[in-house]
């Protein structure tokens, strides 16, 4: 029988470095006894015989079990160094034991790290320092807290990140640790009484505690499962968990049974003059700019006439010059659109752009605006998932597209894809059959139809993609040379399907 | 009108904000920027509930309302214009000494601070800003600090806020936009949901600016969060549900928080005046995770629903699973990922054990009842290498075997 003695009882570094020897020796997990300086010693032991000799093998573990024995190691459990080896033997022999979260051992080194990792969590919890005050000095800051498990050393480093610029002393029956501004000190563990009982400011968050606490929401059992009661006699607020449990009752019945009594006088001046502020910032600016295009958008603002408005961020007008020659017509704003309040300016918006500057239209001299003005789309976890509009919300929405118009009158209006057709035109057509054709709206006047760019964007591969962009790029041209009257060459005329 | 005492003000001020659900401090990275030698506090990205009140909830925040005077008239709110609550009013630098009072003695990990509206929402922002600012910049405050932002202030004001702040939240208040003009007719829908799209862009910029370059300036980087009303205004579940979805998916919400209608004192004749749903709000939070990590649409979740309400007896999971039988049982060994974790009983945690387990080994009922939080409720649901539930499935008592005993409120 071989004996081990660590130096402290959460000393991982030394069993892993008599573990890794003894392992490598192939030394048995039943022929060694381990023991931490602090734990009562085994009588039965004989005493350390030399380091084995023999064949090494070189040992592998896992990285989960490392770090899983760093925690196990500081468990209460007498046992702990001892049941870690044996796991070391047993991995050597199947290396992927610790998957097998059914196995015994494992499901066992599981519970051990959980509770250690639960402790230290509580640790981080419900330490409460109390401030001491000397005359010269910088205040120190000094606390009680008892472990369950060897915990202070491997979550000291917690505290220190935290109050680096503050001095303090975390002491434990078995343990203390402290910060001097510079540098962590472990020393031999206290006792309750070197903490003083009281702090200045615990008057304070006892008030703090009793006024968060909705009486109406009791639930005794979810606040001791989360704050056990034995963490409780260091808690300064510990103290009022039983008188506030026992007048919630009453405190709630009070709630729920206090009609209001009066109304403060001054209420209805307040809850005015708000209003009136309010009024004033949300008036239309009284200089009607662009041709009545801004009052018609605040209008749009509020529209209700379909369902999408439930759902959309917030209505997507047009935008743009209201002397526009070209307007371009598209389907509905997309997610970005739709937070932001502008037409165009996602992917499709960027390609639009890039397909304008190419084929020289300046889109601030145009006017450029949608078919629908709400997003509609299908929530997906964080994402929404563009939806087509339906002939409901296109006929409904068609009121504002008409309204823009009549303020417009341009000279060409530029329906891209389907939708836009839909709208200006009144009947369905498949875009790619009458693309590159002007169809005429009684609406709009002639109007020019080439494909929507996120057509473009959908496409699977580069080179459809080049190849159409070039296309969109010669539809926009030629456009353009149509509404400046350039273009000799007559249009064919569009049929509907 | 009397001063009152730091300690007066404290009890009227917490009072206010005990209404307010989310108080989490969780998902903050720790803070690089450069702050004041000296300075204080630290992040560690879970966060820690130092303490617990008695209504269960985790005290992990110093919550407080920097004023709860308001212009505004909210029916569901103990602050509004017309209630006859007493008042009280923090300055920038009392909220502060007490912040750092309090995280000195490790009684919290930052600060979460919201506010009654005065005088504008713009000076109200500006004042909630300013004590954020004072905790980074004077005395280089490292903790979590959580601001509620008002939806009709300045862009600018927003971008400070998202500076110095962890996380920003507006509170959608209640899950339809008829309830919110029928009981808060200041506040406007629309204007809280562009609020929410702007934060969303501007955080979607951080993230690239970031992306691009390590130094760039934070932005709120634990993200925006919300919170709704429950039981005020007799909406649906399905209606709550609805806007859930639309929020995570719209504005990448880092969470929705669902906060029973509290009767509040002094309540308005209109609202219900009794307790609150704690179980529905419990359900709706299971619901809510369903979306999130197990991947089921609302759609499913809603269609579990009994004419949109979901069963108090029963959670959703449960609930969907025993109206899509025919989708059980699913053989443990072979199902996927997706599938195991539509299993009532299996959780994300064990399904991720499952799947590595069964690489090495065929998996009996017993093994996968280790890793389930309930092997009863399981196992109607699955096979294993030993184990097919026969006709169990298809019995009419199914619902009432698998169904846990009410969980009684035991008194104290
Ligand atoms: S899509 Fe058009 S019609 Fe429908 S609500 Fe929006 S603006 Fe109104």
């Amino acid at each position: 029988m071989r004996e081990v003695v660590l130096r402290a009882p959460d000393d991982y570094e030394g069993w892993r470095d008599a573990a890794r020897a003894l392992a490598e020796a192939g030394v048995p997990a039943e022929a060694v006894v381990w023991r931490a300086a602090a734990d009562a010693p085994d009588l039965f032991v004989s005493p350390p015989e030399e380091a084995p000799s023999g064949d090494r093998r070189a040992l592998r573990v896992p990285r989960r079990f490392v770090d899983l024995a760093e925690l196990v190691a500081c468990h209460r459990d007498p046992e702990r160094f001892a049941f870690l080896y044996r796991l070391l033997c047993r991995l050597q022999d199947e290396p992927r034991l610790l998957d097998i979260t059914t196995d015994e051992d494992v499901f066992r080194i599981e519970m051990m790290a959980k509770s250690v990792r639960r402790d230290r969590h509580k640790m981080t919890a419900f330490v409460r320092f109390k401030e001491v005050l000397v005359e010269g000095a910088e205040p120190a800051y000094l606390a009680w807290f008892e472990p369950e498990h060897h915990i202070l050393a491997l979550t000291a480093p917690f505290f220190v990140e935290r109050f680096k610029a503050m001095l303090w002393t975390i002491v434990t029956p078995e343990a203390r640790a402290s910060w001097d501004g510079s540098a962590l000190h472990f020393g031999p563990g206290g006792s309750r009484d070197e903490v003083p009982a009281e702090d200045a400011t615990e008057e304070h968050w006892r008030t703090y505690y009793v006024n968060i606490f909705n009486p109406a929401r009791l639930k005794v059992d979810a606040m001791k499962r989360e704050m056990p009661v034995k963490y409780w006699k260091n808690l300064p607020e510990a103290q009022l968990i039983a008188p506030l449990v026992r007048s919630a009752g009453t405190s709630e019945a009070r709630m729920v049974a206090t009609p209001q009594k009066t109304v403060p006088k001054r209420a209805a001046a307040i809850v005015a003059r708000a209003d009136e502020a309010r009024a004033e910032r949300d008036a239309p600016p009284t200089a009607m700019g662009n041709n009545g295009l801004e009052a018609l958008k605040r209008e749009a603002l509020a529209c209700t006439r379909c369902d999408l408005h439930q759902f959309a961020t917030q209505t997507v007008f047009g935008e743009g010059l209201s002397t526009a020659d070209l307007v371009f017509v598209g389907e509905q704003p997309g997610d970005k659109e739709d937070l932001a309040g502008k037409p165009f300016i996602g992917p499709a918006g960027a390609l639009f752009d890039r397909a304008l500057g190419e084929a020289g239209i300046d889109r601030t001299r145009a006017y450029v605006t949608n078919a629908v003005k709400h997003f509609k789309f299908e929530p997906r976890g964080k994402r929404r998932i563009h939806k087509k509009p339906g002939v409901g919300e296109i006929n409904a929405c068609h009121h504002w597209l008409e309204e823009e118009l009549k303020i417009l009158r341009p000279r060409l209006t530029i329906a891209l894809g389907a939708s836009a057709i839909r709208s200006l035109t009144g009947q369905s057509a498949s875009v790619l059959s009458v693309r590159g054709t002007v169809l005429s709206s009684a609406l709009a006047g002639p109007v020019f139809v080439t494909v929507h760019p996120s057509f473009i964007l959908r496409l699977p591969d580069e080179a459809s993609q080049t190849t159409e962009f070039g296309r969109f790029v010669a539809d926009l041209r030629h456009a353009k040379a149509r509404a400046a009257g350039e273009d000799s060459t007559p249009a064919a005329t569009g049929t509907l399907l | 009108m009397a001063r009152l005492d730091i300690t007066k003000k404290l009890a009227v001020l917490a009072d206010a904000a005990k209404y307010d659900a989310s108080c989490a401090s969780s998902g903050a990275k720790p803070r690089k920027d450069p702050v004041k030698p000296g300075g204080i506090g630290s992040i560690t990205g879970q966060g820690i509930c130092h303490s617990y009140a008695p209504d269960g909830r985790c005290i992990s925040l110093l919550k407080l309302l920097l004023t709860n005077h308001c212009i505004y008239d909210c029916l569901y709110c103990v602050n509004r214009a017309s209630s006859d609550v007493q008042r009280a009013r923090f300055t920038p630098e009392e909220v502060v000494q007490l912040t750092l009072d309090f995280y000195r003695r490790n009684y919290i990990e930052g600060l979460f601070l919201s506010s009654g509206i005065i005088r504008s929402p713009d000076y109200t922002m500006e004042q909630l800003v300013r004590v954020a600012q004072l905790l980074r910049e004077e005395h280089g405050f490292r903790g979590y600090i959580h601001l509620k932002t008002i939806p009709d202030a300045d862009p600018n004001l927003i971008e400070q806020a998202g500076r110095y702040a962890d996380r920003l939240s507006i509170n959608v208040e209640l899950p339809k936009a008829t309830s919110l003009e029928k009981l808060a007719p200041q506040k406007q829908a629309g204007t809280i949901r562009k609020a929410m799209g702007g934060l969303r862009l501007r955080l979607d910029e951080a993230e690239d600016e970031r992306k691009r370059s390590r130094r760039a300036p934070a932005f709120a980087p634990a993200g925006q969060s919300t919170q709704m009303i429950v039981g005020a205004d007799g909406e649906k579940d399905s209606d709550i549900l609805a806007s859930s979805a639309n929020l995570y998916s719209g504005y990448k919400l880092k969470r929705v928080y669902y906060s029973a209608y509290s009767p509040i004192p002094g309540s308005s004749q209109s609202l219900p005046a009794r307790k609150p749903p704690l179980m529905r709000e419990h359900r709706l939070y299971q619901a809510d995770w369903l979306y999130r990590f197990y991947g089921f649409a609302m759609d499913e979740v809603v269609g579990a629903t009994d004419g949109g309400m979901l069963d108090l007896d029963l959670d959703p999971k449960l609930a969907w699973a025993l109206r899509n039988r025919q989708r059980f049982p699913i053989d443990v060994n072979t199902a996927s990922r997706e599938e195991l974790l539509r299993v009532p009983g299996l959780g994300v945690k064990s399904v991720d054990r499952i799947i590595d387990i069964r690489r090495l080994t065929t998996m009996r009922l017993d093994d996968v009842a280790k890793l389930a939080r309930s092997a009863k409720v399981l196992r109607p649901f699955v096979t294993a290498l030993d184990w097919t539930p026969g006709a169990s499935l298809d019995g009419t008592h199914l619902a009432r075997a698998v169904k846990r005993p009410a969980e009684q409120l035991s008194l104290f």
